[in-house]
C-alpha cells in the first residue's frame, strides 16, 4: 500500500507526514501527532466525540481521511486554552458542571466552539439543535446547554479583548 | 471538643478534574501506547446460535504484520478457569462455563470465535477478517417465554433446560389469603425492554508484560480494578500477588464496566505468550454486541388493595432475560430490586420471584440503577392502575399509603428496614413546584374542548436501596464479594495530603468529593489534597464504584480515615505542648490549648513532627497517617418524588415534555453541584429507557438496532431541563447521614413518564402501553383503544 505526503497546520504548528492513504483524520492526529484529546467513541459518525474544527468549522474527524486535511488549518482541543489559561468556553464548561466522564468533551467543545464563533448570541434551542450530531451519557446535556450560553458573552469578550477592543 | 468548621462539604466546589478534561489532557486506555505494543482483534460470530465446524486461522497467519492468530482450541490451555460469575443465587442454580473464545458452539450475535495479532489497529482490523469460520446454524430462542417452552433450542445442551434457576424472596404475610379476600386486585404486565448502556468510551484494554518474571500490569477501561485483580487471576492463573490493574481515565460505565470481560482475560494471556504489550480497544458496533445488555425482564404485577385504594398486598413474579451466558452478576440483578416491589408503601404482605432463563442474545448485566428501575416501574405504574381503579388522583392513593416519616431503622413491608425517609414532603415539594392542581385543570379543560393534544401526568414515587451491605448480608445471598470500602490518608512532612480509595470513579468526581471531605476534616487547603485511585498497586483493597455506593461506603470510610488522623495528632499535639488531650481544642486543622489559644499545633506542623519522629509519646508511630474500612450495617435508602407533565399528540403519536420536576432525598449532600448533575444524567437516561432506547433482536437472534444509527441515545434535542429540588433526611446508616445519588434519576424517571403517556390517553380507552413509548407504540395504542387513526377523544 503506497502513502501519500500531507502537510497542514494543526494548532498553528506546521505539519508534514506520510500517510496511508486511508487513514482517517482522527488516528492521523491521535496517533501520528500524539494529540490524544481528540477522541474515537462510535465508528458511525453519530456521536462527535471526534469533533475538531477544520479552517474554523467544525468537522468529525472520524469521518474525513487525512489527506482531505491536506492544506488545512486544523484546531483540536489541545489548541483551544491559552497560555495555560482555559479559554473561557472551557471555563464556562467548569463552572456549570458540564462535564462528568469528560469523553465527549473535547468533542462538545470543539463544536460549541465552532458554533459560537459564528453564531455569538445564540438562544438555548439554537445551541440544542447545533450540538444534536454530538452525544453525551452522563450529563443530559442540561449543564452542557448552560455552560455553552454562559460562555457566549464571555467569548465575545474574549474575541474582543484579542482584537484589541475595549470593553468588548 | 470543638468539631472542625466546615467549609466545603456542603458547598457548591468546582471540580479539580475538570481542568485536565477539558484541554485534552485527560488519559483514557486508548490514549497510552507501549514500546513494541502490538494490537488484538476479535473474530466474532454473525450468528446468533450455530456450532462451530472448523475455524482456519491460517489465512490470517500470514498476513503482513500479524503476530498471531489463535482459536478457542487454541487458546484453551491459557485457562486456570472461566470468566466469573460471582453470584450464584440459588443453590440448584445451573451454570454455563463461560470461556474467553467460544469452542464448540457460538450462542449470541459477536460470541468470540477468535483472536488475531497485529503490529497495527487497521492490521488487525484486516487480519480478523481474513479468518475463516464454518457454522452449521441452528434455531435461535430470543423471547424469554419461548426459550422455557419444552421444544425450544436449548443454549446449553449440557444443562438440558434454558430456565438456570427461579429464586424466591420468601414472602411476608399472607399472600394467597389476602389476594383472595381484597375487594380490589390490579393485575398488570410489563415488558422492561433490553437496553444498551452506551457509555461514551468504549471499553480497552492494554497489557504490559513486565520486566521482573511473570507480572503484568493491565490498564482497562473498567468500574471495577480490585474485582479485576481478584478474578482475572483466576481465569489467567497469573499470581494475584503478580497482576496490578489500572483503572485509568474511565469514560463512564453505568454498570456496562461493572464486569469481567473476555478481551481482558485475552490480553493477559496474549501478552503472556507473546511477551509484548497487547492492547485492545472495542469498536462501537462490538460495544453493542459484546458488551453486556440491561433490564430485559418480562414482570408479572399484582396489587392487593381495599375499595378505596388502601394497599394490602404486592405479588411480583419475573421472567429474567440473561442472554447467553452469565458474565459477572448476570443472575442476581432482579435481586437488587427484590426488596422495593413494595415501594415507599404500606402493606401487610408480600411475594416476589424471579426466573432466570436463558436466550442466544448479549448477556444482560447491571446497567445503571439495575433491578431497582424495574422494581420501580413495576409498583409505580401499578400504583396508577390502582388509582383508576378506585377513582382516586395518583398523588391521593400515594398519600394514603405512605410509611409515615422516620429518622431511625423503619420495617418496609418487604422485610428490611430503611435507615430514613420522608416520602410524603418530597411529594409535596413536587407537587408543588410541579404547579400540579394547574396542570389538572389545563388537563381538563384540553379534554372537554376535545383538544388534538392531550396532557398526561406521571407521579413516580420511588424509594431504592445503595452500598450493600453488611458483607454478612451479602453472603446470606450467596453473593461472592463483600460491601464494605476502604480508604487511607497520608499527611505528608509538607502538609500536603495524599488520599487513597478503593472505589473507582468514572465521572463521579470522588476526587473533588473526596477533597472536601478530608479539606474539612483536616483544615488542608482543597488543592493541598490529591486523590488517588483505580490503581491496585497504589490505593487499599476496596469493592470500587457501583450501585450508588461509592459515599456512603468509601466516603464514610475516609471520613474514619480522616477522623483517625486528627486522633492521632492530638495526642502529638498534647504531647508537644505538655498538656492533656481533653484541654485541647480541635478547629480546621489547629490544635490549640483551652484557655491558652496562642500555644497551638496545625496538622501540617504535627505531621512534619511526627515524620521526624524526634519525640514522639510513648506507643505513637511515626507519621501521620491512617487507614480505616466501613461495612455499614445496613443498606441506605435514597427516595423522591418525580413529576412529569407531557402533551401527546394523538393525530401522530408524538410525546412532548411540557414539564419535568424531580425532588430526591439522598442524605447529606457533599457537593450539591455534582448531586444535580448525577440526577440531571440519570433522568435523562431514564426519559431514554422510556421514550427511546430498546434492543431489537430479530427471530433468528440478529441484533437489528446494531449501531448509534439505529439505536437512539437522545441528544440534546431530546432531552427536556429538569427542576431539580430536595429535601435532606439523613441516613441512619452512617455517621454522615450519607446516602447515595447515581442511580435515582434512572429508577425515578421511566414510571414517571410511562404514568404521564397513560394518564393522558386513559380517556381514550388505552390501558396496555409499554416502553419505549415511540410515536409509532403510541399510536398503535390509540388506535387498538378507539378503533380510529388517532384523533381527539
Amino acid at each position: 500500500m503506497g502513502t501519500r505526503r500531507v502537510s497542514l497546520r494543526v494548532n498553528g504548528v506546521p505539519q508534514e507526514a506520510e500517510v496511508e492513504p486511508r487513514t482517517l483524520l482522527v488516528y492521523f492526529l491521535r496517533e501520528g501527532l500524539g494529540l490524544t484529546g481528540t477522541k474515537v467513541g462510535c465508528d458511525t459518525s453519530s456521536c462527535g466525540s471526534c469533533t475538531v474544527l477544520m479552517d474554523g468549522e467544525s468537522v468529525k474527524s472520524c469521518t474525513l481521511l487525512a489527506v482531505q486535511a491536506d492544506g488545512r488549518e486544523v484546531t483540536t482541543i489541545e489548541g483551544v486554552a491559552e497560555g495555560g489559561e482555559l479559554h473561557p468556553l472551557q471555563r464556562a464548561f467548569q463552572e456549570n458542571h458540564g462535564l462528568q466522564c469528560g469523553f465527549c468533551t473535547p468533542g462538545m467543545v470543539m463544536a460549541a466552539l465552532g458554533y459560537l464563533q459564528k453564531n455569538p448570541t445564540p438562544s438555548e434551542e439554537s445551541v440544542r439543535l447545533a450540538l444534536e450530531g454530538n452525544l453525551c451519557r452522563c450529563t443530559g446535556y442540561t449543564n452542557i446547554v448552560r455552560s455553552i450560553l454562559a460562555a457566549a458573552p464571555a467569548m465575545n469578550g474574549h474575541a474582543a479583548a484579542e482584537a484589541g477592543v475595549p470593553g468588548g | 471538643m470543638v468539631q472542625a468548621v466546615q467549609r466545603y462539604v456542603g458547598g457548591r466546589v468546582l471540580r479539580k478534574e475538570d481542568s485536565r478534561l477539558l484541554t485534552g489532557r485527560g488519559r483514557y486506555v486508548d490514549d497510552l501506547a507501549l514500546a513494541g505494543m502490538v494490537w488484538m482483534a476479535v473474530v466474532r460470530s454473525p450468528y446468533a446460535h450455530a456450532r462451530i465446524k472448523a475455524v482456519d486461522v491460517a489465512p490470517a497467519r500470514d498476513m503482513p504484520g500479524v503476530v498471531a492468530a489463535l482459536s478457542g482450541d487454541d487458546l484453551a490451555s491459557e485457562w486456570a478457569g472461566p470468566l466469573p460469575c460471582v453470584w450464584p443465587v440459588t443453590e440448584d442454580i445451573k451454570m454455563p462455563q463461560h470461556w474467553p473464545v467460544a469452542k464448540d458452539k457460538v450462542r449470541y450475535m459477536g460470541d468470540a470465535v477468535a483472536v488475531v495479532v497485529a503490529t497495527s489497529r487497521a492490521l488487525a482490523c484486516d487480519a480478523a477478517e481474513a479468518v475463516q469460520v464454518e457454522y452449521e446454524p441452528l434455531p435461535a430462542v430470543t423471547d424469554v417465554e419461548a426459550a422455557m417452552a419444552e421444544d425450544a433450542p436449548l443454549v446449553h445442551e449440557d444443562l438440558g433446560t434454558n430456565k438456570s434457576f427461579t429464586w424466591s424472596h420468601g414472602g411476608v404475610g399472607d399472600v394467597e389469603g389476602t389476594f383472595a379476600k381484597a375487594p380490589v386486585v390490579v393485575k398488570e404486565r410489563y415488558w422492561h425492554p433490553r437496553l444498551i448502556p452506551n457509555a461514551m468510551e468504549p471499553r480497552g484494554v492494554l497489557v504490559q508484560p513486565g520486566l521482573s518474571q511473570g507480572d503484568f500490569t493491565m490498564w482497562s477501561a473498567t468500574q471495577i480494578p480490585h474485582v479485576a485483580k481478584v478474578t482475572l487471576a483466576m481465569v489467567t492463573g497469573i499470581s494475584e500477588a503478580k497482576l496490578r490493574v489500572v483503572a485509568p481515565e474511565v469514560g463512564g460505565g453505568f454498570g456496562s464496566k461493572l464486569d469481567i470481560y473476555a478481551e481482558e482475560a485475552l490480553c493477559l494471556a496474549l501478552a503472556r505468550r507473546l511477551q509484548r504489550p497487547v492492547k485492545w480497544i472495542e469498536e462501537r458496533s462490538e460495544n453493542y454486541l459484546a458488551t453486556i445488555h440491561g433490564r430485559g425482564v418480562l414482570q408479572d404485577m399484582e396489587l392487593a388493595a381495599t375499595e378505596d385504594g388502601k394497599l394490602l398486598a404486592i405479588r411480583a413474579k419475573l421472567i429474567a432475560d440473561m442472554g447467553a451466558y452469565f458474565q459477572l452478576i448476570t443472575p442476581g440483578i432482579p435481586m437488587l430490586g427484590a426488596w422495593l416491589y413494595g415501594g415507599c408503601y404500606k402493606a401487610d404482605a408480600y411475594w416476589f420471584e424471579y426466573t432466570g432463563v436463558f436466550t442466544n442474545q448479549t448477556p444482560t448485566d447491571a446497567y445503571r440503577g439495575a433491578g431497582r428501575p424495574e422494581a420501580t416501574y413495576a409498583i409505580e405504574r401499578a400504583m396508577d392502575a390502582l388509582a383508576r381503579r378506585v377513582g382516586k388522583d395518583p398523588a391521593e392513593v400515594r398519600r394514603m399509603n405512605f410509611i409515615p416519616p422516620f429518622s431511625e431503622p423503619t420495617a418496609l413491608v418487604t422485610g428490611l428496614q430503611a435507615d430514613s425517609g420522608d416520602y410524603e414532603a418530597t411529594l409535596d415539594r413536587a407537587l408543588e413546584l410541579a404547579g400540579y392542581d394547574e396542570l389538572r385543570k389545563e388537563q381538563k379543560a384540553r379534554l372537554d374542548r376535545k383538544d388534538a393534544k392531550l396532557l398526561g401526568i406521571g407521579i413516580s414515587t420511588y424509594i431504592e436501596n445503595c452500598g450493600w451491605a453488611p458483607s454478612s448480608l451479602l453472603g446470606a445471598i450467596r453473593y461472592a464479594g463483600g460491601g464494605w470500602d476502604s480508604a487511607s490518608v497520608r499527611v505528608l512532612p509538607t502538609g500536603k495530603v495524599e488520599v487513597f480509595t478503593g472505589t473507582s470513579p468514572h465521572g463521579q468526581g470522588h476526587e473533588t468529593t473526596w477533597s472536601q471531605i478530608v479539606a474539612d476534616g483536616l483544615g488542608i487547603p482543597f488543592d493541598d489534597i490529591e486523590v488517588f485511585h483505580g490503581d491496585t498497586a497504589v490505593s487499599p483493597l476496596g469493592f470500587d464504584t457501583y450501585g450508588s455506593r461509592s459515599l456512603a461506603v468509601g466516603g464514610v470510610a475516609l471520613k474514619m480515615a480522616t477522623d483517625k488522623v486528627v486522633d492521632k495528632a492530638r495526642k502529638l499535639a498534647a504531647h508537644e505542648l505538655e498538656v492533656a488531650e481533653v484541654d485541647l481544642d480541635y478547629e480546621s486543622g489547629r490544635f490549640s490549648v483551652k484557655g491558652a489559644p496562642k500555644q497551638a499545633r496545625s496538622i501540617p506542623e504535627l505531621a512534619f513532627t511526627a515524620w521526624q519522629a524526634h519525640n514522639l509519646p510513648p506507643g505513637l508511630d511515626p507519621n501521620l497517617e491512617a487507614s480505616a474500612t466501613f461495612d455499614p450495617p445496613n443498606f441506605t435508602f435514597p427516595s423522591g418524588a418525580h413529576i412529569c407533565a407531557v402533551e401527546v399528540d394523538t393525530e401522530t403519536g408524538k410525546v412532548d415534555f411540557l414539564k419535568y420536576v424531580a425532588v430526591d432525598d439522598c442524605g447529606t449532600v457533599i457537593n450539591p453541584m455534582i448531586v444535580d448533575g448525577q440526577v440531571q444524567g440519570g433522568i435523562a437516561q431514564g426519559i431514554a429507557e422510556a421514550m427511546y432506547e430498546e434492543a431489537i433482536y430479530d427471530e433468528n437472534g440478529i441484533l437489528l438496532t446494531s449501531s448509534m444509527m439505529n439505536y437512539l441515545v437522545p441528544s440534546a434535542v431530546e432531552i427536556p431541563v429538569a427542576t431539580l429540588d430536595r429535601t435532606v433526611t439523613p441516613s441512619s446508616t452512617n455517621s454522615m447521614g450519607v446516602k447515595g445519588i447515581g442511580e435515582a434519576g434512572t429508577i425515578a424517571a421511566p414510571p414517571a413518564v410511562l404514568n404521564a403517556v397513560a394518564d393522558a390517553l386513559s380517556p381514550l380507552g388505552v390501558t396496555d402501553l409499554q416502553m419505549p413509548v415511540s410515536p409509532q407504540r403510541v399510536w398503535h395504542a390509540i388506535k387498538n383503544a378507539t378503533g380510529r387513526n388517532g384523533g381527539p377523544a
